[in-house]
């Protein structure tokens, strides 16, 4: 199992790298994951040998460039599962660029005064602020779905919510917190049986769990590349054309235009249309060999092996530690992705963050974008340690003994 | 002459103090004593309007005036970042507005503790640093 772990980290140029003289253990892949030698290596030669911006001359330069782009969303198109028919994938910088333009625009479109959209309490602030500031601007509701005190969300719950007022549900098929698999096809269902369309923020989904978006028939899915091996400033948000063709554009500026007068603009088609600007065409020409290399990860019976054993390893050997309390345990350990929030009782996150990266273990700690659902737990913030398929037992192992290490520093 | 050590003599001190230790360990070691020891403020003082938001940890710093000087009283709810603020109280706490203002707070650094100033930290203590300064500017003008 650990030749497997060590065959997927050689292809990871920045794994082999030490800090403080003692070899690197990344373990905040859940904020970003570190990129493989063949999406550095065609950023690289992208920048040196194609750069031309995209869609718009005639010369070869621009028309490679425009091809590479676009052969970078039909590597998010199959990695979706997306039917071009129905369904269109957007490119925006981030998820959070994704949450905001969907926010606005599906709000222009379809939310009133009075109307409600229903969050769970478990987003990101990505997933959460954007909402808060389409509600204000017309005058609708935020619905919050509470958790349940193992971290998971209880579909009857968000059920018992829905009503005629409800125009969205929209929540994350993993938390960035508690790292368990939310029932999102159920949820989807249920929403769907009252004609109410889902968005699933797939920012830690896209990694760990299903995307096939035809058979989640989810109406929205949206996540950032840097999570997924692809670079920063790389996001998709996939939509239903049903929806995108009816909501108005986000930004206004060059290419998401038909024709431009002072009396009447027209908008180009999907996805376009949402594009405003020169977009990240370099960054998204990328999502080609990080998807592949995602994809191969996903089928390998091996690495979902190791994966679980990870899981299990981390979720027995953790609470071992005194006073040690693991937030977001599903019982069914099934559910849960190589991501572990912890507090320990009479320490504070940020101080066994500071003795852990001084020991070479990159963990992240504090809020975690996620306020609400930190604070439901703990009034201190949570230490987090996310893990990717190219993360070995020994570095789950190291992570154990840097945390018993820390904690009797500090207790 | 005042009897009351400069920012440079106490920041000298810490320096010299720190210069012992070989190993981030010890240090690390020291400065959570350091943490554990530093005397509360007053929960009376313990209010929002003390109160340092950084992402990471919390800060409460308050502060009076006597006699032309400013006296720090300082608590943090992560014992790192309460050590290296005991370690500032020695310093500024019962120095001139003006002196605090001219001073660059470069011994933290110097004793190597530069990453916690780092934004990334987003610490408190960077804020903190901040607010000490602003109490300067403030009293200074008065």
């Amino acid at each position: 199992m650990e030749n497997l772990a060590s065959d997927i980290r050689s292809l990871f140029p920045a794994l082999s790298s030490t800090v403080y003289g003692r070899p690197l253990v990344y373990l905040d892949n859940a904020a970003t994951s570190q990129r493989p030698a063949k999406v550095i290596e065609l950023q690289a030669l992208l920048s040196e040998k194609e750069n031309a911006n995209v869609h718009r001359a005639v010369h070869k330069l621009s028309q490679d460039a425009t091809d590479r782009y676009e052969a970078g969303r039909r590597a998010v198109e199959r990695f979706l599962n997306v039917d071009s028919e129905t369904g269109c994938v957007v490119f925006t910088s981030g998820a959070t660029a994704a949450f905001n333009l969907l926010a606005n625009c599906f709000s222009a479109r379809y939310l009133h005064k009075g109307d409600q959209i229903l969050i769970s309490q478990a987003e990101h602030h990505s997933n959460i602020v954007p909402w808060q500031l389409a509600c204000e601007r017309v005058g609708a509701e935020l619905v919050v779905v509470p958790v349940e005190a193992d971290g998971t969300l209880s579909v009857a719950e968000v059920e018992k919510r829905l009503n005629g007022r409800v125009k969205l549900v929209s929540i994350a098929q993993i938390t960035n917190v508690l790292g368990v698999i939310n029932p999102v096809r159920e949820i989807i269902a249920a929403a769907h049986a009252k004609g109410i369309p889902v968005a699933v923020d797939g920012a830690q989904g896209i990694v760990h769990a299903d995307s096939d978006v035809q058979a989640l028939d989810c109406d929205f899915y949206i996540f950032s590349g840097h999570k997924i091996y692809a670079p920063t400033g790389t996001g998709i948000l996939y939509g239903k054309r049903c929806f995108l063709d009816e909501m108005p554009p986000y930004m206004g500026g060059g290419d998401m235009v038909d024709t431009v007068s002072f009396e009447k603009t027209t908008y180009n088609a999907l996805p376009l249309k949402y594009e405003a600007g020169t977009p990240n065409f370099t960054g998204q020409a990328c999502f080609v060999p990080a998807l592949e290399l995602a994809e191969s990860l996903r089928n390998n019976q091996e690495v979902k092996a190791q994966e679980r054993a990870l899981v299990r390893y981390l979720a027995e050997e953790l609470p071992r530690i005194d006073g040690l309390h693991l937030w977001g345990l599903p019982a069914n350990l099934e559910t849960k992705i190589p991501l572990f929030s912890l507090t320990v009782e009479g320490t504070h996150p940020s101080d066994l963050a500071q003795i852990l990266d001084k020991l070479g273990i990159a963990v992240r700690s504090g809020w975690m974008c996620a306020e609400p659902l930190v604070r439901r737990f703990s009034d201190r913030g949570m230490l987090r340690a996310s893990l990717l398929p190219y993360n070995t037992l020994s570095e789950a192992e190291a992570f154990v003994a840097g945390l018993k290490r820390a904690v009797k520093m500090l207790k | 002459m005042s009897n009351i050590k400069t920012i440079e003599e106490l920041s000298a001190e810490v320096i010299e103090e720190f210069s012992v230790f070989d190993e981030w360990l010890d240090k690390y070691e020291y400065i959570i004593e350091l943490g554990k020891s530093l005397p509360l403020i007053d929960e009376k003082d313990k209010i929002d309007d003390n109160l340092i938001n950084g992402c990471q940890s919390r800060v409460w710093l308050a502060c009076t005036m006597q006699e032309g000087r400013l006296y720090f009283k300082a608590d943090s709810d992560a014992i790192i970042t309460k050590g290296i603020i005991s370690l500032l109280i020695r310093v500024y706490s019962g120095q001139r507005p003006a002196d605090i203002l001219a001073s660059d707070f470069s011994f933290i650094d110097r004793i190597g503790l530069k990453e916690n100033l780092s934004p990334t930290r987003a610490g408190g203590l960077v804020a903190m640093i901040k607010q000490i300064k602003l109490y300067a500017l403030g009293y200074e003008s008065k």
